[in-house]
């Protein structure tokens, strides 16, 4: 059922509320009377007056204009839409977790710190990394920490001069952006034509002038860069270092530890491989592991475990590049990890990317009959399609056929990306899709792209089963209208 | 495994399908100097029940905010959270949500992120505000960077000491790899040094950051400090309490370029620390400079309103190196809590939630300051917050009434030596008069020994 709901302010009336606060028990003191009147707010802000009851039906109305994980197969390439188990929202709200403010004693919270810490091993034990911070909030937030990282280590080694960063052609848009952010120079280096880093263009490229490589394996076409060793071995004998994208970590849980193939630094999306929800677009979560000769520029402060058995935050760090955000880290979202990690153990974890890349091929394989492959060989935890074989569909087909989808109760995979493949899905089902699913979306497929040649205009004009249709982003951006008071 | 739907005939089919003979094929394309072959160093899995249990002991050994009488404040603090927050907000359609590509079927998450950045827009008077950022400290960092990226030209930037000390250490990190100078300007009877402000800024200023009310609970003469930033071409940067705003003027009305802060006091759960979310809201002017996503309103082809991501030529994903910042996420579910308790206080609530801090904060600091020994360390007029001097370091004071059950704040000496003896006390609606009397009590034996002597905390 489509409701057309109104705004909170189109529904607001003076004088209702939704909450009732308690009179004051102290005695009574008035604003002007102890604040200057020109550091005074003039006029109330213009918040909604609604009731409890209002709110109830507005939200729970928004949410049913939502697809999500729960309710619809959600195959977005590089995002790892996995289900995320109950039992780790529960987890994070008990009291022990939830009531805790930063700046308690240490001896109040052992248990959490505890948990904090032994997530640091888990993580540690999945990577093959020495150190880990838990501090960056978001994947591109540790791509950044790791690069502030390398540009100390090659300060203190004499490397201040080393500006550029290389990154492959199929890097998330956030890599070159987290270079440049760090005063680095990123210098793009092309594929292969099996969509892998070509080797010889890393060779003319790596000079002396090299500070790093960042490289995202397996890569975003979901092949593994089989060369991983030598293009480390590349860089450490130029006096670079190597940081990996982990957002397709999901893939090699358990059967490749990117510290053990030559990787120096990388990130972790706690909301991507280890479950946290994605949450509508945040919090997120993106701990980083590095090298023991790295591990002294770590953010602070560093958690550790005394022979005492108790758990400390260490401030008292020389060489750390310093903070990237407030406090410790995103408690709540780092320990529904912890609470994953614990449930699903050292058979449960391997069984991840086992099941993960188990669907990916299979329906790599159903998908291919109707649509072409490009890199047509194992993948690992997902795959990219072309959708440039629908004459009937001249424009953005990739787009129009996604759009169609929504029809069909699946949202679409990511669509464009990577840049190197034209009109391109990439496809990742995630180990928790049952064959059923995965048949279905093939299925989807095979009518879309019946329907591309038999009735294009009902992709051109999709969707048509939504709360609304294709909307006007042209006019979003030329005629801003950003709140609701225009 | 609970979380998988696959039957062993079912991946036998699959494998055969895919034209391979076992699950350890499908690795073949890791070469094998790449593999990992052992065992993975984790615990055996758990269930539920062993989980719960684990959870339940735990709760022995951890004293929770609801097992003492707190103070504790510093940037994150006790406010009350309506009930019906977490229902709304737990919703699963919200949660499992990823971020709002398919705008056809993202309606709903679309459509209170509009309504956030309405809200955030109303409550600090700003032109226009984004989907939201990290945390604070991180907002604030990215504040900097983006002023350094509209005033490329000039190389300063002037930051007050009394920011958070962790903000500012946030806004360090960020600039070390520029080529940007960073300047505090020190502070005077516990609020920015106005005249010293006015000599550090001049025309290479990119811009002026201060907090309000500031790290010490202290409310500044925010119009003063605009002004100084303004007379030179500097950008105002405004770190604000988003509950003060009820009550202290908003950014918007001291003509801010841009306002961030802490959204954790909005609905959000302490969570040693977070996720919060950050908040960040400027001028029209510099659209097309803020960092992280932003939603529109518009229409689809029949005409119905519809929300969207828009102005996405400033992202990474499309703009790569040239992006405003390298941010591709929100905090979107803890916005959303945001957004949810702003409706829920309304335009009277918000101020009556500031009302109560504001009088119980001041009942706390004129009943501490009135025992012996004891006194407020700054004349400053201030909101929730105040820094408290006591007779001997404030950790030992700290210690002395533990065993009461009280937090009676945070002790500076965290960061400032030289402020040893200093307490800063926070002070929420939440704070009955029972609580504070009973912290007045507690501070009055700690101190008991020390009163009568000189003991004074050095340092202002």
């Amino acid at each position: 059922m489509i409701i057309e709901e109104k705004l909170l302010i189109e529904r607001s009336k003076p004088g209702l509320r939704a909450i009732r606060l308690p009179k004051s028990d102290v005695p009574e003191l008035r604003a002007e009377d102890v604040i200057p009147s020109h550091l005074m707010r003039q006029a109330p802000p213009e918040l909604p007056e609604i009731t409890e009851v209002d709110l109830a039906r507005h939200y729970t109305r928004l949410s049913q204009k939502n697809f999500c994980v729960d309710t619809h197969t959600y195959p977005l390439g590089s995002c790892t839409m996995k289900y995320n188990p109950k039992i780790n929202e529960d987890f994070i709200r008990s009291p022990v977790i939830r009531r805790v403010h930063p700046y308690q004693s240490e001896g109040t919270i052992q248990p959490l710190l505890r948990m904090l810490y032994d997530t640091e091993e888990m993580l540690k034990a999945v990577s093959g990394f020495p150190a880990i911070s838990m501090q960056p909030a978001a994947g591109a937030h540790g791509e950044l920490t790791c690069l502030m990282m390398f540009r100390a280590w090659h300060r203190d080694h004499g490397g201040e001069d080393r500006r550029e960063v290389l990154i492959p052609d199929s890097a998330h848009g956030t890599n070159p952006a987290s270079a440049v952010l760090c005063g680095f120079k990123p210098v793009e280096i092309k594929s292969n034509d099996r969509g892998l880093v070509d080797l010889e263009a890393l060779k003319s490229r790596v000079s002396g002038k090299t500070a790093a490589m960042m490289i995202t394996n397996p890569n975003t076409l979901g092949l593994f860069e089989e060369q991983i060793v030598a293009i480390a071995r590349i860089l450490h004998e130029a006096g670079a270092l190597l940081f990996m994208d982990g957002a397709n970590f999901n893939a090699i849980l358990g059967r490749a530890r990117p510290h053990d193939f030559g990787v120096d630094a990388m990130h972790m999306n706690l909301h991507k491989t280890f479950a946290v929800p994605h949450g509508g677009g945040g919090p997120g979560s993106g701990p980083i592991g590095v090298s023991a000769e790295l591990a002294p520029y770590l953010p602070a402060p560093v958690l550790r475990r005394d022979e005492d058995g108790a758990c400390r935050l260490d401030y008292e760090r020389e060489k750390s590049i310093g903070r990237v955000r407030g406090f410790y880290g995103s408690v709540g979202a780092i320990l529904r990890s912890y609470c994953y990690l614990r449930i699903l153990g050292e058979e449960g974890v391997r069984r991840v990317s086992d099941m993960a890349v188990l669907n990916a091929n299979y329906l790599r394989k159903l998908v291919g009959e109707v649509l072409r492959i490009p890199f047509d060989r194992l993948c690992m935890h997902e795959f990219v399609a072309e959708l440039t074989a629908f004459p009937n569909l001249p424009e953005r087909p990739a787009l129009q056929a996604a759009k169609r989808l929504l029809d069909l109760g699946i949202h679409p995979p990511t669509t464009y990306f990577p840049l190197i493949v034209n009109e391109c899905w990439m496809v990742e089902p995630t180990e928790t899709e049952s064959k059923e699913d995965l048949e279905a979306f093939a299925e989807a497929i095979r009518q879309i792209a019946r329907e591309a040649e038999e009735e294009p205009e009902l992709l051109t004009s999709a969707p048509h089963t939504m709360p609304v249709s294709r909307l006007d982003e042209v006019k979003a951006a030329r005629e801003p209208r950003l709140t609701w008071k225009g | 495994m609970p979380y998988i739907s696959l039957t062993e005939p079912e991946i036998r089919e699959m494998l055969d399908r895919i034209g391979v003979e076992t699950i350890d094929d499908l690795f073949a394309p890791i070469p094998e100097q790449a593999r990992f072959t052992g065992k993975l160093d984790l615990p055996a899995a758990a269930s539920e029940i062993e989980i719960t249990r684990e959870l339940t002991e735990a709760a022995v050994r951890t004293t929770t905010l609801d097992r003492m009488n707190s103070f504790l404040g510093a940037g994150a603090y006790d406010h009350f959270i309506p009930s019906v927050i977490d229902h709304l907000a737990g919703r699963t359609e919200f949660y499992t949500a990823y971020t709002p590509y398919q705008p056809e079927a993202s309606q709903g998450m679309l459509t209170a992120i509009f309504e956030y950045q309405s809200m955030i827009a109303a409550l600090t008077r700003m032109e226009v505000s984004n989907a939201s950022l990290y945390d604070g400290a991180s907002g604030l960092a990215e504040a900097v960077m983006m002023a350094v990226s509209i005033h490329r030209r000039r190389k300063k930037v002037v930051v007050s000491a009394a920011i958070h000390p962790e903000y500012l250490a946030t806004i360090r990190t960020y600039l070390t790899n520029l080529d940007t100078a960073l300047e505090v300007v020190c502070t005077e009877g516990g609020v920015t040094d106005a005249r010293a402000l006015a000599a550090a800024v001049d025309q290479d200023t990119i811009c002026v950051a201060f907090q309000n009310p500031n790290f010490f609970g202290n409310i500044e003469d925010v119009v003063a400090l605009s002004r100084i930033a303004r007379e030179q071409g500097a950008l105002v940067i405004a770190s604000v309490d988003p509950i003060s705003l009820g009550i202290l003027a908003p950014p918007g009305e001291y003509d801010a370029d841009i306002c961030v802060g802490e959204g954790q006091a909005l609905g959000g759960e302490l969570f040693f620390g977070g996720p919060y979310f950050g908040f960040f809201a400027a001028k029209m002017d510099y659209i097309r400079r803020i960092p992280g996503r932003i939603v529109g309103e518009t229409e689809d082809g029949e005409g119905r309103r519809g929300y969207v991501l828009t102005f996405q030529t400033r992202e990474q994903h499309i703009r790569r190196a040239k992006a405003t910042s390298n941010i591709c996420t929100n905090q979107g579910i803890i916005a959303l809590r945001g957004a949810i308790y702003l409706a829920c206080l309304g335009p009277h609530g918000i101020r009556e939630v500031g009302e109560l801090c504001l009088a119980k904060s001041h009942y706390a600091a004129e009943k501490l300051a009135a025992i012996p020994g004891y006194r407020l360390a700054f004349d400053a007029p201030f909101f929730k917050e105040f820094v408290l001097e006591c007779p001997k370091p404030a950790a030992e004071i700290a210690c002395d009434v533990w065993p009461d059950g009280i937090q009676p704040g945070v002790a500076l000496s965290r960061w400032f030596p030289e402020m040893e003896n200093h307490l800063l006390v926070a002070v929420t609606e939440k704070k009955s008069r029972e609580e504070i009397d009973a912290l007045a009590d507690a501070l009055a034996r700690a101190g008991a020994h020390e009163s009568g002597t000189s003991a004074r905390g050095a340092g202002r």
